[in-house]
C-alpha cells in the first residue's frame, strides 16, 4: 500500500539469511512496493550463517504492516519483528568532519565533550567526531556543529534491540501472530 | 558414480516427477541438452521462441495443478522467458524455470549472451537461485520445486553456468528436505480467527463470497460449494476463479469488476458481507477502493498474509491454506436461505440482464463464443489472450469443471493463448482444447504454431478478428474522443492460407449460420485446425466500470451510436 508517509517512524527487524544477494532482495522489495527506508543496518547476527536488519521505516500504521508482511513473504528472510511498541535500545553511530579554526576548535571539542563523542581525528583545518547514540542525541549534535561547518558526515543508520530477557522474537510477547511464511509478529493493534 | 551438473539437473527433475520441459537450447545451456538425450523419460518440446517455453510452462501448470518446467540459454534466451515469468507470478502459477548461464569465471564480464537473470527475475519470481557450485545443484532444484508449487504458488528461475553443468566430480545426492529455514508455507488457521470469520458469516444478512483462484489452487472446489449451499450465499468468481464453481450452479453469479456483469457490482455494492477466499482485490475487481463494498465487512481468507490488508482492509483476516481454513470454517457455519437477499439478488439480475446478446444479423463475437462454449459442450478446456476476446469468453462461455478456463489475468499478457494452449493440451491429451485469441495476441505468438504442428498437439484456435486492436480501440473511443491511433491491424495475414502453409486445417467464417457447423467440424478434425471467425469490427465488451471508477459510474450497454446493445 503506497501510502504519503506521514512522518512517523517505525522500527523492524529482520533476521535473514547471509546470502548473495539478500540486501538486494529486501531493497528491491522496498522500492518497488514504494516503501520509504529512513535507515538500514545490516551486520552478522549471533547466530552463524545469519544476519541481523535493523529498518527504520517512515509510514503509517498501514504501510508498516504491509512492509513486515511483504518482508516476511522474502523466502531469505527468517524472522520479522516489529518493536516500536517496545523498550528497545536503539543505537547509531555517525562520524563527522567538521572544518575548525584556531578560535571554533575548543568550542567543537567542548560540544563534543558534552555529548560524550570522541574526537577521533585531528588537522589544522578540521576534526573528525565519533558519536554513538539514539538519534535525536546524534541529530542534536549535528544540528550544533552544522554552523561550523560540516564537510562530510556518515551515519550508520540505526541499530536496535528489546531490553531485557525479551528478545524481540517471542511471539508471546508480542501480540497476536500472523504467520506467513516465516514467523512474523506484529501488535494485534495494527 | 560420479555424474555431471547437467545430468544431476536431469535426475532432479526425475526425482520431482517431471515428465514434459519446453524449451529452446544456446550455447551456455548445451551440456544440459547434451544430459537430456540420456534421459528419454524427459520429453523436451522445443519451441520457436522461449516466451512460449516460459507460457506453455504455464498452460501445463493450470490445467494439471503440477508444476511447469522450461529452459533457455543465457542472456536473449533467458531474457525471452521473462513475459512468461512475470505471467506466472502475478497469477500464483508454479513454474520452474532452468536457464544455463556464461561460465563462472566470465560472469560479470559482458561476457557473449551474458544477462544477469537473476536480477533482471528478482522482482518476478517467487524466488531465484544463481546455482555456483554443483554440489548445490540437487538441492536448488529440489528447493527450487518446493517453493513454486507450495503455499501461494510462483515461478522459480534456476541459473546455472556452463560449467556448474559440465563439472564432473559429485555423485547425485537428493535431499531429504529442502532446506528453508525462513520459508513455512501455513495450513491450517488459528481458531480464533476461523471463529470470527464464523460470527461475521452467521451474523450477515446480505453475504457474498468472491472466489478467486486461491479455490482452485488449494482444490477447495467442493469445500466452496459445501459453504455456498450450506448458508445459501452467492458466489461471484473472480476472472481466474470462475472455473471453481460450474457456471451453472444456482449459487454462481459470475465474474465482478470491470467487465463483470453489473448484477455482480450492485450486490457487491449492497452486501453486508464479503466473504473473499483466495483472491486479491485486484484492481479490475474493486475500482476505486474508496468507493468498493461501503456497507461490507471483509473475512478474507488468503495462503498469503501480504494479500491481506493490502487493497481492501479486512475486518477478520485469515491467513492459511484455503481447503484447511473452508474445513475448520465449515462446521461452524450456522444453515441459512437468505431469502430475502436471494430476492433482492433476482431483482438485479432482472433488471440488469448484462449477459443478454442482442439479435443481430451480423457475426457478433459474442455470439461466436456463446456458440462455441455451446456446441463444445462446457467441457473442453478454453485458453485466452487478453482483451475484448478474453473478457467475452469470460462472460459469454460456460464451464463445468475446475482449472477448465485459462488466462492471463495479472500481467495480461497478449500473446499468452498459442503457447498456454500448447502447454494445456499437452498437460491434459484427454481434453479438447480451444485457444480462443485475438488477432493481435494470435499474431505475437503464432510462430509457436510450428511446434503445435511438429508435436501433433491437438489445438483449435479460434480467432476473434476485428483487424484491430479491440480493447485499446474501445478505450480511444470512450476516453480519447474516438482518436484512434495505432491500433488498425490492416495487413493482418489470411489466416486460412496461414493454416495451410502450417499443414493444417483453417476455415473463414464471415456469417452466424456458419458458426455451430465449424466449430462442429473443427471438433471433428483430428489435429490442429484455425477458424478465422471475422466478427464485427467495432463491437464493444460491456457492463464497463472504466479504470479507477466505482460501480455508479458503470456502463452497461453499449451506447446508442455503436448499436443499442
Amino acid at each position: 500500500m503506497v501510502q504519503s508517509a506521514q512522518l512517523e517512524q517505525h522500527t523492524i527487524i529482520a533476521l535473514v539469511e547471509d546470502k548473495p544477494g539478500v540486501l538486494t532482495r529486501v531493497s528491491s522489495m522496498f522500492r518497488r512496493r514504494g516503501f520509504n527506508i529512513a535507515s538500514l543496518a545490516v551486520g552478522r547476527s549471533e547466530k552463524p550463517g545469519l544476519s541481523r536488519m535493523t529498518f527504520v521505516v517512515n509510514g503509517d500504521l498501514p504501510t508498516v504492516q504491509q512492509v513486515t508482511r511483504q518482508l516476511d513473504k522474502l523466502i531469505d528472510v527468517i524472522q520479522v519483528s516489529y518493536i516500536s511498541t517496545h523498550q528497545v535500545v536503539a543505537r547509531e553511530l555517525a562520524l563527522i568532519k567538521v572544518t575548525t579554526t584556531p578560535s571554533s576548535r575548543v568550542e567543537i571539542m567542548q560540544f563534543a565533550e558534552l555529548f560524550d563523542a570522541s574526537i577521533v581525528d585531528v588537522s589544522p583545518t578540521s576534526v573528525v567526531i565519533e558519536i554513538t547514540g539514539g538519534q535525536q542525541k546524534v541529530n542534536a549534535l549535528e544540528d550544533l556543529l552544522r554552523p561550523f561547518g560540516i564537510t562530510e558526515m556518515v551515519r550508520t543508520g540505526l541499530v536496535a534491540m528489546v531490553r531485557g530477557q525479551d528478545s524481540g522474537m517471542d511471539a508471546e510477547n508480542l501480540g497476536v501472530p500472523i504467520s506467513g511464511n516465516g514467523t512474523l509478529q506484529m501488535d494485534s493493534g495494527i | 558414480m560420479k555424474l555431471s551438473g547437467a545430468e544431476i539437473v536431469c535426475e532432479s527433475l526425475l526425482k520431482e516427477g517431471v515428465e514434459i520441459v519446453f524449451g529452446l537450447p544456446g550455447g551456455a545451456v548445451l551440456p544440459l541438452y547434451g544430459a537430456m538425450a540420456k534421459y528419454p523419460q524427459l520429453r523436451h518440446v522445443l519451441v520457436r521462441h522461449e516466451q512460449a517455453a516460459s507460457m506453455a510452462a504455464d498452460g501445463y501448470a493450470r490445467a494439471t495443478g503440477r508444476v511447469g518446467v522450461c529452459f533457455a540459454t543465457s542472456g536473449p534466451g533467458a531474457t525471452n522467458l521473462v513475459t512468461g515469468i512475470a505471467t506466472a507470478q502475478m497469477d500464483s502459477v508454479p513454474l520452474v524455470a532452468i536457464t544455463g548461464q556464461v561460465p563462472r569465471g566470465a560472469i560479470g564480464r559482458d561476457a557473449f549472451q551474458e544477462t544477469d537473470v537473476t536480477g533482471i527475475t528478482l522482482p518476478i519470481t517467487k524466488h531465484n537461485f544463481l546455482v555456483m557450485e554443483v554440489e548445490d545443484v540437487a538441492p536448488a532444484i529440489k528447493e527450487a520445486f518446493h517453493i513454486a508449487r507450495t503455499g501461494r504458488p510462483g515461478p522459480v528461475l534456476v541459473d546455472i553456468p556452463k560449467d556448474v553443468l559440465q563439472d564432473l566430480r559429485t555423485e547425485f545426492i537428493w535431499p531429504d528436505k529442502p532446506n528453508l529455514p525462513g520459508y513455512h508455507p501455513p495450513g491450517e488457521a488459528p481458531m480464533k480467527q476461523v471463529a470470527g470469520a464464523a460470527q461475521l458469516i452467521n451474523q450477515a444478512k446480505q453475504p457474498v463470497i468472491m472466489a478467486g483462484h486461491g479455490v482452485l489452487i488449494s482444490q477447495a472446489y467442493h469445500e466452496l460449494i459445501e459453504l455456498a449451499e450450506k448458508a445459501q450465499i452467492p458466489v461471484i468468481t473472480t476472472l481466474l476463479g470462475i472455473t471453481s464453481i460450474p457456471t451453472d450452479h444456482v449459487l454462481n453469479m459470475g465474474m465482478p469488476g470491470m467487465h463483470g456483469m453489473a448484477y455482480n457490482n450492485l450486490a457487491i455494492d449492497q452486501a453486508d458481507l464479503l466473504i473473499a477466499l483466495g483472491m486479491r482485490f485486484d484492481d479490475r475487481v474493486t475500482g476505486r477502493l474508496r468507493d468498493f463494498a461501503p456497507n461490507a465487512q471483509v473475512v478474507h481468507i488468503d495462503v498469503d498474509a501480504s494479500e491481506l490488508d493490502k487493497n481492501v482492509k479486512a475486518t477478520v483476516p485469515v491467513v492459511g491454506d484455503l481447503k484447511k481454513v473452508l474445513n475448520q470454517l465449515i462446521p461452524l457455519v450456522q444453515p441459512n436461505v437468505h431469502i430475502d437477499w436471494h430476492r433482492r439478488l433476482d431483482q438485479l439480475k432482472a433488471e440488469h440482464p448484462s449477459l443478454y446478446i442482442r439479435e443481430s444479423e451480423e457475426l457478433l463475437p459474442q455470439y461466436v463464443l456463446n456458440r462455441l462454449s455451446e456446441v463444445a459442450g462446457g467441457d473442453c478446456i478454453v485458453v485466452t489472450g487478453v482483451g475484448q476476446h478474453q473478457m467475452w469468453a469470460a462472460q459469454h462461455c460456460t464451464f463445468k469443471e475446475p482449472n477448465t478456463l485459462i488466462t492471463s489475468g495479472g500481467l495480461g499478457s497478449m500473446g499468452y493463448e498459442v503457447p498456454a494452449a500448447l502447454g494445456a493440451r499437452m498437460g491434459r491429451p484427454d481434453k479438447t482444447v480451444w485457444s480462443v485469441a485475438g488477432d493481435g495476441g494470435f499474431q505475437m505468438t503464432m510462430c509457436d504454431l510450428a511446434t503445435a504442428v511438429e508435436n501433433k498437439v491437438d489445438i483449435k484456435f479460434a480467432i476473434l478478428n476485428n483487424q484491430s486492436l479491440g480493447m485499446v480501440k474501445q478505450m480511444q473511443d470512450v476516453f480519447y474522443n474516438k482518436e484512434y491511433y495505432a491500433v488498425e491491424y490492416s495487413g493482418n495475414p489470411d489466416f486460412v492460407k496461414l493454416a495451410a502453409a502450417y499443414g493444417i486445417d483453417g476455415m473463414r467464417v464471415t456469417r452466424k449460420e456458419e458458426v455451430d457447423d465449424a466449430v462442429r467440424h473443427a471438433m471433428e478434425v483430428s489435429g490442429p485446425v484455425i477458424i478465422d471467425f471475422v466478427v464485427k469490427a467495432d463491437e464493444q465488451v460491456y457492463p464497463w466500470i472504466p479504470a479507477g471508477a466505482s460501480v455508479h459510474e458503470m456502463i452497461e450497454v453499449q451506447p446508442a451510436s455503436g448499436g443499442p446493445y
